[in-house]
């Protein structure tokens, strides 16, 4: 594998592979829940105690969050990466037979100092990899907390080299119905997917190039061999398996946004206050909890990327 | 005495395969079948199997008239009650599992996003089908009245299927192929009343 780690920093310190666990559990401490619950005895307090494993991850970073992280098997069973279906049990099935290829080519484009293509290797080449446990709010109202491995991107970008007259940076998915399966049907997004930032948001340090999981390279279903992490933005923001990179001084089209321009913004900040057309943004329910909790401003980011956004009505740019 | 023998059989039967589905549901929930968000496939199962017992209900008329199998209509009360106790499970993962009898959330949710507005009053309007369900019922209300009444599970089919169009993300294949039965059981139903209704022409005019 040409992603190397840092030696010193093993996440399976962190968290034991003893938590692969718990949906079994859930349920069952669900249904006895409900059945307490029922007759009132109960304070919801406790029922989070009970479904919950006591695994608490340590933070390394001041990025990090002190939350319990999702089980490696949830974060690779329950994905939306359409080029390998729709359901969300999709990917990690249709996946399977994903093998990215080495060394993988990134194109970058645009208005920077040398067009051209890059094998990922180079790309990342004496980038320290750093872990970050994030929290990743779905626009579909879930979430989970994820400890990725990566790059900050203000790196990558710093080693590209954009042009004053730069504004935005712009992530595409490889295009490749041969091996994105879910390319073939035309009729759902148009393919390549495509993702952008503003540069600025590009370059704040929450924003990671991720490589891996829990220490490993990033699985097929996750956006092998890389992809792009925003955690004060929907999940949909982080463009899995990017093979392209374009610089622009226009704000992009970006893929939910073609396909649903009233429903999906180009800045998709985590935003209780604003919410989906069809549903209500205010909650959501992180994967093995039972109860629904807050949704945050910036998905709790709020110190790190606010300021990014003053001046800006986050109404009409959602 | 044979004949008698027969649905003693095959109503039991039907109803056990009735369910199949909960019980597969329920199954996967204990034995790890299901995905990490297991509230979501609870209710997505109930939801799916709601319409699809309603698309069966609603295609036993046809079916019988088609092929003169008069029988099938026995069974329409049973899979009619199967619509309404999936709906009810479909409901029930809602206010409870999803929301837990958050009534304020639940009542902004059902004033504001129409996918759901629908949905609860598709739900609603098969209530009194329920209840009159009975033998009792037919004869309390008289056929003519009864069977206009049981007419409301039109509406909460097409609810039902609206429901499900206005809810799912991007893909609307899966309802709209739902909306294509719908839309040929209904046909069905039109072409029916337009043939009767010149039959009864061809027989005044006869007179």
């Amino acid at each position: 594998m040409f992603i190397k780690r840092p030696a010193d920093i093993k996440y399976s310190e962190v968290t034991p592979e003893s938590l692969y666990h718990n949906r079994r559990e859930f349920l069952r401490t669900a249904t006895a829940t409900l059945g307490v619950a029922a007759v009132g005895t109960i304070l919801p307090g406790c029922v989070n105690a009970a479904t919950s494993e006591p695994v608490q991850a340590k933070p390394k970073g001041p990025y990090d969050t002190t939350e319990k992280v999702t089980p490696f098997e949830d974060i690779t069973s329950y994905n939306n990466f359409y080029e390998f279906g729709t359901d969300k049990g999709d990917p990690a099935v249709n996946s399977k037979n994903f093998k990215p290829a080495n060394p993988w080519m990134v194109s970058v484009e645009g208005m920077v100092k040398k067009p051209m293509k890059w094998s990922l290797t180079d790309l990342i080449k004496g980038i320290p990899v750093e872990d970050r446990i994030y929290r990743m709010r779905c626009v579909e109202a879930w979430s989970m907390v994820i400890p990725w491995n990566g790059v900050p991107l203000a790196e990558v970008i710093k080693r590209l080299e954009p042009t004053p007259a730069a504004k935005y940076i712009v992530f595409k998915t490889l295009n490749d119905p041969n091996q994105l399966p879910g390319q073939r049907d035309r009729f759902l997004l148009n393919w390549p997917y495509t993702e952008g930032l503003r540069l600025d948001e590009a370059m704040n340090p929450l924003a990671l190039m991720a490589t891996g999981i829990y220490g490993k390279p990033l699985p097929n279903q996750d956006g092998a061999p890389w992809r792009l992490v925003t955690p004060w933005k929907y999940g949909f923001k982080g463009c899995k398996t990017i093979a392209t990179i374009i610089f622009t001084d226009k704000q992009p089209l970006t893929a939910w946004m073609e396909a649903s321009p009233r429903e999906y913004g180009f800045y998709a900040n985590v935003n209780p206050e604003v919410d989906h057309p069809r549903w209500s943004q205010k909650t959501e329910r992180r994967i093995g909890e039972f109860f629904r909790r807050p949704t945050l401003p910036f998905n709790g980011y709020a110190d790190q990327v606010a300021k990014l956004y003053t001046g800006l009505d986050l109404r009409k740019n959602f | 005495m044979p004949k008698f023998n027969r649905w003693w059989i095959l109503k039991p039967l039907v109803f056990l395969l009735c369910l199949c589905p909960m019980a597969l549901l329920v199954w996967n929930a204990f034995n790890g079948g299901l995905s990490p968000n297991p509230i979501d496939d609870i209710t997505d199962t109930t939801g799916d199997w709601t319409l699809r017992f309603l698309m069966i209900t609603l295609a036993i008329t046809p079916l019988r008239r088609l092929t003169g199998w008069t029988s099938l209509t026995r069974f329409r009360r049973m899979l009619g009650l199967f619509c309404f106790f999936h709906g009810f499970l479909h409901f029930t993962t809602y206010v409870w599992l999803d929301h837990y009898f958050d009534l304020r959330t639940m009542v902004e949710d059902v004033a504001k996003r129409p996918y759901i507005t629908l949905g609860f009053t598709g739900f609603v309007l098969m209530i009194p089908l329920a209840v009159t369900s009975t033998k009792k019922w037919i004869g309390r209300l008289g056929g003519k009245r009864w069977q206009k009444l049981h007419r409301l599970i039109y509406v909460t089919a097409t609810f039902g299927v609206i429901h499900y169009l206005w809810l799912v993300k991007l893909d609307i294949r899966r309802p709209l192929a739902y909306g294509a039965i719908l839309a040929v059981l209904m046909a069905f139903r039109g072409w029916n009343i337009v043939m009767a209704r010149k039959e009864k022409e061809r027989a005044y005019h006869l007179t």
